[in-house]
């Protein structure tokens, strides 16, 4: 068994996790507390991946990323090398593949604050900055709890945007669902059904925990 | 210190448009119809909604000013604040709520005894009752030793033998504190028994005539059934 490709997918997917979790309870925050101009296209542009098949995102991920593209010149003259067919390709793509199952729930934790409880921290002394951390997250947790597990879970199935961008190195981009892919491309299904038959408990057990943080924030 | 505001407002069905102050050791009570703009003034003292006009003086510290432009972050007034309604911080039993903003911890498991809310530390507010909360929520405030003591209607949720009792404690408690407090309610008793001073609002401003006429009405309308109706209120006469 691919014991590799499964080690590359979760800690893919924890990277991506722990990472989009702190870009995305700013963005959250400003969705769920601010009315500005231009918001409501600024939400869709976050939930746009949401909509896009995942080859168009890994294209524009490939133009943008490659030494000729904005992000991969830069890139390139501080490092030297290419940001295509490596592990932090892979990840910069897997985040942006999972921004909106981390904003929508958190959004969604956050607007649920009643704003009474802000303003109680405001009177009492507290900066936003302070009162996001000592009043909103606590009070937010379980919707945040239910964010990282769908992330978590979408990016363990992250497929056409990671062969795009990565490729299938082993060790540093071979993910298990490519890893599946080309074990029955090459007719090799008893390696294939052991990578799938992996994913199966893993899914299963961060379902129930959602179904249990859903059942919690509830009551 | 004094607190004196004028502050102008337009709402959508009035506007607000009224000047007052209130000294230190001074309760201000403010009274008037649900719906006439009291809210709306205590959280312009407490910096939550802006006035559209004048200003707010807190001795010689400017809180607001229109033509000037100031408006002194909530943060940064030092006031006390009980709310019409329990916003405790769920997330916090009563201790820690009461502790959030404190200076000295110490003082908080005092005030928790003066009040005799001293075994229900570690409850969480969803855990104990309307008149306990509310109990914590005026901890809470004075933990913070506050230069300004607002308190919205505190009491407007509990039932009538609690709310008495609170009531006078409040009373008892109000002479130990060098601050001045602005308290709004829409019972006459409850203004007649604590105030020092009596404002009553009737959409957003200032109306003296309304205690007259509101209390000569309801001795109008039912004299023998009037005890029964309002016990309060036969209590006091």
């Amino acid at each position: 068994m691919d014991y590799l490709a499964l080690y590359v997918t979760l800690k893919l997917a924890l990277i991506t996790t722990i990472l989009l979790m702190i870009i995305a309870a700013p963005v959250a925050y400003l969705l769920a507390y601010y009315r500005f101009p231009g918001k409501s296209l600024l939400e869709a542009l976050v939930y746009l991946p949401m909509a896009l098949p995942p080859t168009v995102i890994g294209f524009y991920l490939i133009i943008v990323m490659s030494p000729k593209g904005f992000v991969g010149r830069i890139w390139e003259t501080f490092t030297g090398g290419s940001l295509l067919f490596t592990f932090l390709g892979i990840t910069i793509a897997s985040i942006i593949y999972s921004i909106p199952f981390a904003v929508q729930p958190m959004k969604a934790a956050f607007s649920k604050i009643d704003r009474r409880l802000l303003e109680a921290s405001y009177v009492l002394g507290l900066s936003k900055r302070a009162t996001f951390l000592r009043v909103i997250i606590p009070n937010s947790l379980s919707g945040i709890a239910a964010a990282a597990v769908l992330v978590f879970l979408h990016s363990i199935g992250a497929f056409g945007v990671l062969l795009m961008v990565g490729g299938s190195i082993p060790g540093e981009t071979k993910v298990a669902s490519i890893a599946i892919y080309e074990a029955v491309e090459t007719m090799n299904y008893s390696a294939a059904g052991m990578i799938a038959l992996s994913f199966i408990p893993i899914s299963y057990a961060f379902l129930l925990l959602i179904n249990r943080l859903n059942e919690d924030s509830r009551t | 210190m004094t607190i004196s505001a004028s502050l102008k407002k337009r709402l959508k069905y009035f506007n607000v448009d009224i000047s007052f102050s209130c000294a230190e050791e001074n309760m201000l009570v403010m009274i008037g119809p649900s719906g006439g703009g009291k809210t709306t003034i205590i959280r312009m003292l407490a910096g939550l909604t802006m006035p559209d006009e004048g200003r707010i003086l807190f001795g010689d510290e400017v809180w607001f000013d229109a033509a000037s432009r100031i408006n002194l972050e909530p943060q940064k007034r030092r006031l006390g604040y009980v709310f019409q309604d329990y916003t405790l911080f769920p997330h916090l039993n009563l201790f820690e709520n009461a502790a959030f903003a404190a200076s000295d911890k110490k003082e908080v498991g005092e005030l928790f005894e003066l009040f005799k809310i001293g075994h229900l530390k570690k409850r969480k507010p969803h855990m104990v009752s309307g008149g306990e909360r509310q109990r914590c929520a005026i901890c809470q405030a004075l933990a913070r030793h506050p230069r300004l003591l607002l308190l919205d209607e505190p009491f407007s949720a509990l039932d009538v033998i609690t709310r008495r009792g609170l009531r006078e404690e409040l009373k008892s408690l109000k002479g130990s504190l060098s601050c001045p407090i602005i308290y709004v309610t829409h019972d006459i008793n409850e203004a007649l028994f604590l105030a020092d001073e009596i404002m009553p609002v009737v959409e957003g401003k200032n109306d003296d005539g309304w205690m007259q006429r509101t209390i000569s009405r309801q001795s109008e309308e039912g004299s023998p059934t009037r005890g029964a109706r309002e016990p309060r209120l036969a209590l006091v006469y």
